[in-house]
């Protein structure tokens, strides 16, 4: 039975899979030193961000791929990709100026671009392709001293941060991946929370690629002065294309003394077709670091889409007493592959990280939870608590699991704890004999299955991953 | 309501049912007794539509339409409800939303509205009285750490809410205690109506104490061997069931 019934739920359609006729400004494909001045010139950068850039692609050339992930990543050309596309009016002054066709777009998507639209109360930047194109609530926030805006105006307006914050999480050398963002990142989110502000509403940026053969290398960074506190949501979605496309981001979170960062995502590009054909390369390096004391990072996650998914979201506990959370729901579902999990490295005393992750294996996805925790021999007294479930639905897909730890002092205690579960008959019988459908029941069983992740999620993102799930396991029980 | 005719079924490939024939009609209580592996549970099984077993011959009617064709969730919804003997434990999933979602199913199947919060959380506190169930239990994950007299009141509180027109009680009183016994019966005699029929699965006489069932059947072998009234089930406790596997099998 499950055979059929596994083929049903998991044959869902990608909902955001439509592309938009949007006036491009792209660059000619390839890489090299000229691209990547170029990309800085069309950003009317400072010198001293070309210079940034420069030194990162001369890194980059002597790299070489990572393959030590359990992902099949097929051989990509970065002499094929475009580096830089920008839907062509940019930066608009109000609503009246966007092009009417992006709006569109992100109406489509249901994100609210317009402030009395935004009944929900949370600050948008949308970002497509390239380049940011709005933010909304930028002044109100502006009031309290919150910064919230494109990350190329923050270069423009707030260098003096950029250039304190920027890689100090993670530098233009960290990985492959993290170095060719540094060369060619386009736009992205910076927030600063001063001293003592506790941010009123939840601050989200919206990621959308649009154009064809381009990669999409955004840069979020978020720096929580001491005592403050914000939460902040990433969304993103993708056209359906054949091809596959790259998506190499990085997100640096500061939090300084008692300061405290939840960090949601729900990761939504397109997977690819059901033969596993397209979809997205996400290949993102995600670091936060809690610097002074008694900090807190949590990182919550929830990755349905994406064709390989290669993401580590990870704390450094710096100061002393401090604190971070890593909650994951990773699905995969037909040719999926997630190789995803957290670092948490324990430097101050008396840190304390907790790792949740849920993965959720359908179709002939792979799903690999990777994590590291690493207590060093100063930081006495530190906890961490790692627990890693998988669920299995049908006989096909495969999960597993790679947990290091490097403990270097007496006084920790680290935990780990792994399940693996199959999606039972007997509970999709028992929900059958109460009137709830297959597909139905398998929604309910996965959604409660993932529930402790989910109930970290802000209420109104909380709804929409629970849906998120419902529909990408659409049709995998049968 | 139900008409069950010369049912044959088998699980992985062993025959179980070998031609059992069963009416029930409206307002009637029926039990169903036998020795272990008669095939009392399958019977259950095979009415709820569970795929591990195969119906090889016979037809069996609800109110005229052919229920084997049905799936599983359409019987629920037609009204046949299955009181599980090992209810299963859904983690994460709270009863209230389980309990919600299946009513609205059953209601979208009959063409109406969806409950309100509101109401639904009315009729959920009025049905757990029914069974004298603890109010949070209803909070907590579905049958999930649940002990076994739980589990089964749980049961006949999803009756309850789900109001079918047949309820099949599969040996609902195993494992119970004898408060726990009294407490399950009285929440099944209060929902007896003229309108619905209840089928009793179980080993003992003892549960018939409690509900007074109108028929007893004797299932023996994949076939009821024996009908008779609420005596019967007295006489099997006394003399066990060796006399009619005699009688069977010295036909």
């Amino acid at each position: 039975m499950s055979e059929a019934i596994l083929d049903q739920v998991t044959q869902g359609e990608y909902k955001y899979g439509f592309s938009s006729d949007i006036e491009t400004d792209i660059i000619p494909i390839g890489l090299s030193e000229e691209v990547v001045r170029l990309i800085s010139a069309k950003k009317n950068e400072p010198e001293w961000m070309l210079e940034f850039r420069l030194k990162a692609y001369r890194h980059w050339i002597t790299m070489e791929m990572p393959t030590w992930a359990h992902l099949n990543i097929p051989e990509i050309d970065y002499q094929s990709i475009a580096y830089y596309a920008a839907p062509r009016k940019n930066a608009p002054k109000s609503l009246d100026e966007v092009d009417p066709e992006l709006l569109k777009t992100f109406e489509k998507l249901g994100i609210p671009l317009h402030e009395r639209m935004a009944l929900s109360g949370i600050a948008v930047d949308a970002v497509m392709d390239s380049i940011s194109v709005k933010t909304t609530f930028k002044e109100s926030l502006n009031e309290m001293g919150i910064i919230f805006c494109s990350f190329s105006d923050a270069v423009e307006h707030h260098p003096d941060l950029v250039q304190k914050y920027m890689a100090s999480v993670v530098p233009y050398t960290d990985n492959f991946y993290a170095t060719l963002n540094s060369a060619v990142f386009s736009d992205g989110s910076f927030v600063y929370i001063p001293k003592g502000v506790r941010c009123p509403m939840e601050l989200s940026t919206y990621f959308r690629i649009n154009a064809m053969n381009t990669g999409q290398f955004e840069r979020t960074l978020i720096i929580a002065d001491d005592d403050s506190y914000v939460s902040y949501l990433e969304g993103c979605t993708a056209p359906m294309r054949d091809e596959n496309q790259l998506h190499a981001a990085i997100v640096e979170i500061v939090a300084l003394k008692n300061a405290q960062v939840k960090y949601s995502t729900v990761q939504n590009w397109y997977p690819g077709d059901k033969n596993g054909k397209g979809g997205i390369f996400n290949f993102v390096t995600k670091r936060g670091i809690c610097k002074g004391e008694n900090s807190k990072i949590s990182w919550t996650q929830v990755e349905t889409g994406s064709a390989i998914t290669w993401k580590y979201p990870s704390c450094i506990l710096l100061g002393d007493n401090s604190s971070a959370e890593f909650y994951s729901v990773a699905v995969t579902n037909h040719h999926q592959q997630a190789d995803t999990g957290t670092k948490m490295q324990h430097i101050g005393k008396n840190t304390r990280s907790h790792i949740l992750s849920k993965g959720i294996s359908a179709g002939q996805g792979q799903n690999s939870y990777r994590g590291l925790v690493k207590v060093n021999k100063n930081a006495e007294n530190s906890r961490n608590y790692s627990q890693c479930d998988s669920l299995l639905l049908g006989d096909k897909c495969g999960a597993h699991t790679f947990p290091y730890m490097e403990v270097n002092n007496d006084s920790s205690v680290v935990e780990h704890e792994a399940t693996t579960s199959k999606i039972n008959e007997d509970q999709i019988f028992y929900c059958n004999q109460r009137g709830i459908s297959t597909e139905d029941a398998v929604g309910l069983i996965v959604n409660g299955y993932a529930k402790e992740v989910l109930n970290q999620l802000p209420m109104e993102f909380a709804v929409e991953a629970q849906k998120l799930l419902q529909i990408t396991l659409e049709g995998s029980v049968g | 309501m139900l008409e069950i005719k010369n049912l044959h079924a088998n699980i992985n490939g062993k025959e179980i049912l070998k031609g059992l024939d069963l009416v029930v009609r409206p307002g009637e209580i029926h039990a169903i007794m036998g020795p272990n592996g008669a095939g009392k549970s399958t019977l259950a099984s095979v009415l709820s539509g569970n795929q591990a077993f195969e119906v090889t011959k016979g037809d069996v009617t609800f109110y005229g339409k052919n229920l084997l064709e049905m799936l599983p969730e359409d019987r629920s919804r037609e009204g046949i409800f299955l009181s599980f003997q090992y209810p299963v434990e859904i983690p994460g999933v709270s009863m209230v939303n389980f309990m919600r979602t299946a009513l609205n199913e059953h209601r979208k199947y009959n063409k109406l509205e969806p409950m309100s919060a509101t109401d639904f959380l009315r009729t959920m506190r009025e049905k757990k009285e029914l069974v004298e169930m603890d109010s949070n239990l209803a909070n907590r994950s579905v049958n999930e750490g649940f002990s076994g007299g739980e589990k089964k009141k749980n049961e006949i509180f999803q009756m309850a809410m789900l109001d079918p027109r047949l309820a099949i009680l599969d040996e609902t009183d195993s494992g119970l205690d004898i408060d726990a016994l009294r407490i399950v019966a009285n929440g099944v005699n209060k929902l007896k109506r003229t309108d619905n029929a209840t089928i009793l699965i179980t080993h003992y006489q003892r549960l018939l104490d409690y509900i007074v069932p109108d028929f007893v059947h004797v299932l023996y072998d994949g076939r009821i061997v024996k009908t008779g009234g609420k005596e019967l089930a007295l006489e099997l406790e006394d003399k066990g069931y060796d006399w009619i596997k005699k009688e069977v099998d010295g036909e």
